[in-house]
């Protein structure tokens, strides 16, 4: 079901861990499957000098955030805002579609954790560092049925193909 | 590579036996069994033969009383469907439980889009129906009444014969989706009461493609599959004769050593539960400590997530079942799990456990061994294991 590269990360995963003393911290949630994220920075001189990961999610979730803190690590700041949930999966030569959304979350993570560390830089306190999602069409610019996996348009809340209500579930 | 198979809920190998008979019923080229001459009479007997075996292993009081089909779904789908087409006369209400497997759920949401109602009843934290509460559930308008005899996802055993009791007095056709249980805890469809029981041969070491209806004589219900005269007008099609020679082999040596079967799952299932606390702490038993299926533990390991858990074990060549959202085509938790009163977070750790009768204490203790790491792992990259431990 997974290919190599996936399988490869999800088994030796790159980065993990806990930074002590990070310079900012992005941590995300997914309702609807259970998986969440928290990834750690370590910035010096508006570069990423290191970077980890812990994940509480499935062999995609694992992979994702493996790939992510090593496209990241050593980009500067600004490279590391353009990285995408795309460029991640793209990296890990495709996931499963129905696990493209978990590519979401490590990017989010990711962006999270920056925004943390120019939030902190700049003085501002958020009480609150976990994100938790509503259910959202951000898995890319497709969506697929989770019953069927035929391309659905976007918003939809029921497969025309199998004839499955999707609400809340794809 | 030697792999130790804990799935068996999915499905169960063929006995050598099995494969044998089938072997050799193609070697036989049998001819069509509703065909009336010599060729097909012999191909006939050779049916009716399975058909007595499967009558003997769920105590149908007539051999005709089963009805051969492509398996379990189908047979879920010909007795709700089945049912609610013949008896729409008489109502359009159909009672079920809260941890159906999905072929009652779906049948009975296509029936909902054709004007049926439908009251599905909870379970406890334990899985369990309350009789009563079918009971309460039941209408003038209910044609039908179907609750598992199993789950496929806990292993708990519904009330069976309680709930049969009540259909019984109230006249409402009764349905269990028995394919988790047939082979694995004796089954008497006279004393449980039931007018329908689904089952599937794979589930008891016959082949995959094949199973059955048990419908008792009497019972109002129209054919899925219209066509010949097969199968007592019941299943219209020629017979798949193959798998319903291997599914009557099958059958009958399920039924001589069930008793032998069920004391070595049991031994294997206490094994399993008594030494867990040695090898990983923090983690729930779904499984009803008495009403069970011997052969099954489900179990929630908190802070981790089971699909990560089975490719790590399937690592170690060791092949278990997982009820995670993230191994579902639809990302959902369980509705089993979640009726239950797991929360997402725990329901996303869950392993089911299903053993075979070639399964070995030692299996149980390889596969505590590698859980043990695999647990002690993925903890180690899980955030929430991380807030735990930090109190």
């Amino acid at each position: 079901m997974y290919n190599k590269v996936v399988m490869d990360h999800f088994r030796n995963p790159r980065n993990v861990g806990v930074i002590e003393n990070p310079d900012g911290v992005g941590e995300v949630g997914n309702p609807l499957c259970g998986d969440m994220m928290t990834i750690y920075l370590k910035i010096d001189n508006e570069n990423i000098d290191d970077i980890k990961f812990q994940t509480f999610g499935c062999g995609s979730a694992i992979a994702v955030s493996s790939m992510l803190t090593e496209i990241a690590k050593g980009k500067s700041l600004d490279e590391a805002k353009k990285i995408t949930n795309k460029d991640v999966a793209k990296a890990l030569e495709g996931l499963p579609k129905n696990k493209l959304h978990c590519s979401n979350l490590g990017a989010d993570a990711l962006q999270m954790a920056i925004k943390d560390y120019e939030d902190r830089k700049a003085g501002i306190k958020r009480p609150e560092l976990i994100r938790i999602d509503k259910h959202e069409h951000s898995h890319g610019e497709q969506c697929y049925c989770p019953y069927c996996d035929i391309e659905l348009e976007g918003g939809t809340t029921f497969c025309d193909a199998c004839h499955s209500s999707l609400e809340e579930e794809h | 590579m030697k792999i130790i198979n804990l799935d068996h809920i999915s499905s169960k190998p063929l006995l050598p036996e099995v494969k044998a008979a089938m072997i050799k019923a193609i070697n036989n080229d049998y001819h069509n069994p509703s065909s009336q001459h010599k060729s097909g009479e012999v191909a006939a007997e050779t049916l009716d033969q399975a058909r007595g075996s499967v009558a003997e292993l769920i105590n149908a009081a007539l051999p005709k009383e089963v009805v051969f089909n492509s398996g379990g779904t189908e047979s879920v789908n010909h007795a709700i469907k089945g049912v609610a087409m013949a008896n729409a006369e008489k109502g359009k209400h159909i009672v079920t439980s809260n941890i159906e497997h999905n072929a009652v759920i779906r049948s009975l949401r296509r029936l909902k889009s054709m004007g049926y109602k439908v009251t599905s009843v909870s379970v406890d934290e334990k899985g369990r129906v309350n009789p009563q509460e079918v009971a309460d559930a039941i209408t003038d308008e209910t044609i039908l009444v179907s609750i598992m005899h199993s789950n496929n996802e806990t292993g708990t055993i519904q009330p069976i014969e309680e709930i049969g009791a009540i259909t019984r007095q109230k006249k409402v056709i009764f349905h269990t989706d028995a394919v988790d249980s047939v082979g694995v805890v004796p089954i008497d469809v006279q004393k449980m009461g039931v007018d329908l029981l689904s089952f599937a041969a794979n589930n008891f070491y016959g082949p995959t493609g094949v199973g059955g209806l048990y419908i008792r004589r009497g019972t109002r219900i129209f054919p899925l599959i219209d066509g010949g005269v097969q199968e007592g007008n019941k299943r219209a099609g020629t017979e798949n004769l193959l798998g319903i020679i291997g599914t009557g082999v099958a059958a009958d040596i399920t039924r001589r050593n069930l008793d032998k079967w069920y004391r070595h799952y049991k031994a294997l299932t206490t094994k399993l539960l008594n030494d867990l606390p040695e090898y990983i702490d923090d983690y729930i038993i779904n499984t009803h400590p008495e009403h069970s299926l011997p052969n099954m533990v489900s179990m929630s390991v908190q802070y981790i997530e089971g699909e990560s858990v089975m490719l790590m074990l399937d690592d170690d060549n060791i092949a278990v079942s997982t009820r995670s959202a993230c191994a579902t085509g639809s990302l959902r938790a369980s509705h089993v799990l979640i009726s239950i009163g797991l929360s997402h977070a725990d329901a996303q750790g869950t392993l089911v456990l299903s053993f075979g009768k070639d399964n070995t204490v030692e299996d149980v203790t390889a596969f505590l061994v590698a859980l043990k790491n695999v647990v002690t792992t993925l903890r180690n990259i899980s955030p929430l294991y991380q807030k735990v431990a930090q109190g």
